[in-house]
């Protein structure tokens, strides 16, 4: 049996006095597509940041294969993150934002990072776009930088925060055939925070949904099977989209 | 007497005012029942036009409840309610529950019931909100003093950091972002020259022009040299300097990291693999101690030149003797505790502005409080070190 990618035990996570959710346990296996779902605040985004290693939890355990815990400064990104307005370096070209990380951490002469930079631009569409800023950049072109800055260092797995959050439906279709692509085409492990339905049954192979109210994990499994499957109401509610007594 | 009469004619005023606000009023507001059961019946068209008027109404409608019971309120005879109005009514139905007395909407046309039921008017009373009592002077005098020590603590501790964080980059220098270094002393002195020049030139003139009022009165005229140049080289030629840079740079730092820190570019920063200290405030803290120092030569150069143009326009001091006095009044160590000061004010603005700015949460309005912060913190911060300087070198007689 292969050993999962991310592997998470009893995980509490919050800020502060503030817990969001407690004791969580899953499993992301390699290539998949893993989606963390909830409603508002239900501390999806703050797991996320877990998991990536940008806070510490208040207690339990992540592991990432090859990697242990987390962990982020003072070496070469060993994954991929997305943030969910881009974070682009502003005062930096997109070129130059997805170039910065080969720059320091490699060897390579100025050449050989435009070549690949060049690269994994035309891969996300943005063929042309490297001496553009940032601010030049649409919404949808901007995540589409994102995600060429998080794989700049070839990694095996990305984090995405909410790709398609504020983008129109063509430009969010759009990014989904993308998130598709690199994942079916480059065997990626994708693991993003969602909650736009029609992304999360076509891109989604696992995910998990979290609950405010019990702090805790309510589904795991196959989002397209939980939405007819599932016998929790407050799980049939999200994946059909009705309307909760308020 | 007169008070009586002003009273008396904002009254009259007041009367003529709901006059004038009465026959405008659009809709009625009778209130029939007993005193402890009240019933108030609304009627007409109430919308946002007439929203000043039904609050002038529920207030003074709250004044008239102490004994009652019960209130009901009838909508029946509404023929239009808008949101803001029916919110307005919700808020009195609260009002009035929160003093224990029963209160419920009744009647009402359909298109009026919709209205009321999009607003929670048919709601079950909820248990009553614990209301937060607002803080006496006291209190809030001592919340103040806490937030300046969480704050002191705050910085204490991002000074640690960055001391540890300093050590170990000595390891491994390639992890600090010397690139930066070179930019921020660009910006942060050779920018900053002019101000400079310009506000400490004024400073060394001014001092002179007001002494030499008093020290034409002994003789003394020529002491005016001493003055300005010890003033200028020991206490304000780093001190306006520092001020300077801190409204400059310190400002503009905070509010650089700032707008980085809202807009995930920080977070970005560490999944890249770089850390915030090394790369965004290490190069800003060596870019403004190295030119500190060369800004408050300048200043103390302009300053004492400022001096010099009043001593020579009316003290009748020739350059030349303000020159040999000049020569006896400073001593290296006048010119050398200015550069020391100057090394440790660069080091706090960038200290307290980085920190401010890394701290920064919540949106635009986060970035200027920081930013304000930042400048609040640092001018403090100047003021307090060059209190523990001045009597530092007095101790050490220099």
């Amino acid at each position: 049996m292969k050993t999962p990618l991310i592997r998470v035990r009893e995980l509490s996570v919050g800020h502060g006095d503030t817990v969001l959710l407690e004791k969580a346990t899953f499993d992301v296996e390699r290539g998949d597509i893993f989606i963390i779902l909830g409603g508002s605040g239900c501390g999806k985004s703050t797991l996320l940041r877990h998991l990536i290693g940008l806070e510490t939890p208040l207690s339990g355990k992540i592991s990432i294969a090859g990697i242990g815990a987390p962990r982020l400064e003072g070496a070469a990104p060993r994954y991929g993150v997305m943030f969910q307005s881009g974070a682009l370096f502003s005062s930096m070209t997109v070129g130059e934002n997805v170039g910065f990380a080969l720059q320091e951490w490699t060897e390579l002469p100025a050449e050989a990072v435009s070549a690949i930079v060049r690269a994994k631009l035309t891969l996300v569409g943005l063929e042309g776009a490297e001496n553009k800023l940032p601010a030049e950049l649409s919404g949808g072109m901007k995540k589409r930088a994102a995600i060429a800055r998080a794989m700049a260092f070839e990694p095996n797995l990305i984090f995405l925060d909410e790709p398609s959050a504020g983008l129109d439906p063509v430009s969010a279709a759009e990014l989904d055939e993308l998130i598709l692509a690199l994942n079916g085409g480059l065997g990626l492990t994708v693991v993003m925070v969602t909650h736009e339905l029609e992304s999360i049954f076509k891109v989604g192979k696992n995910c998990i949904m979290l609950d405010r109210e019990t702090r805790s994990i309510i589904a795991t499994g196959d989002p397209s099977r939980l939405r007819t499957e599932s016998e929790d109401p407050r799980v049939r509610q999200f994946f059909n989209r009705e309307a909760g007594g308020r | 007497m007169t008070e009586i009469g002003a009273h008396g004619k904002a009254s009259r005023l007041n009367d003529r005012l709901s006059l004038v606000a009465g026959l405008l009023q659009r809709f009625t507001w009778e209130r029939t029942g007993s005193d402890q059961a009240q019933r108030i019946e609304l009627g007409g068209s109430i919308t946002i036009d007439d929203s000043a008027a039904l609050w002038k109404r529920i207030g003074e409608s709250i004044a008239e409840l102490k004994e009652a019971r019960s209130v009901e309120i009838d909508l029946s005879r509404i023929r239009v309610i808008d949101g803001a109005c029916m919110a307005l009514l919700v808020h009195f139905r609260s009002d009035v529950r929160a003093r224990r007395i029963r209160c419920e909407f009744v009647g009402g046309a359909a298109e009026v019931e919709r209205i009321v039921d999009l607003y929670g008017g048919h709601k079950k009373a909820k248990r009553k909100r614990a209301v937060r009592k607002p803080a006496n002077a006291v209190e809030q005098v001592g919340d103040a003093t806490l937030a300046v020590f969480r704050e002191i603590r705050q910085i204490l501790d991002f000074f640690g950091q960055l001391v540890v964080s300093a050590i170990l980059a000595v390891k491994n220098p390639k992890t600090v972002n010397f690139h930066d270094v070179g930019p921020t002393m660009e910006r942060a002195g050779a920018d900053a020259a002019p101000i400079v020049v310009l506000i400490n030139f004024l400073i060394g003139l001014v001092m002179a022009y007001q002494s030499s009022a008093q020290l034409k009165q002994f003789g003394a005229n020529i002491y005016v040299v001493d003055l300005v140049a010890v003033s200028m080289t020991r206490e304000l030629g780093p001190l306006m300097t520092a001020i300077i840079i801190c409204g400059r740079s310190g400002a503009a730092f905070a509010a650089e990291l700032g707008t980085m820190k809202v807009s995930e570019e920080v977070d970005a920063l560490r999944t890249l693999g770089f850390m915030p200290l090394r790369h965004l405030v290490m190069p800003r803290m060596l870019g403004l101690i190295v030119v500190a120092p060369f800004l408050v030569l300048l200043a103390d150069a302009v300053g004492i030149a400022g001096g010099m143009v009043v001593a020579a326009t009316t003290l009748d001091i020739t350059p030349t003797s303000f020159m040999i006095q000049l020569r006896g009044a400073v001593k290296p160590s006048d010119i050398i505790s200015g550069l020391v000061k100057s090394v440790v004010f660069a080091g706090a603005i960038a200290l307290i502005s980085c920190q401010q700015g890394l701290a920064t949460s919540g949106g635009a309005e986060g970035v200027g409080r920081r930013t304000t912060g930042a400048v609040v913190s640092i001018l403090f911060a100047l003021v307090v070190l060059d209190a523990i300087f001045t009597i530092l070198l007095a101790g050490l007689g220099l």
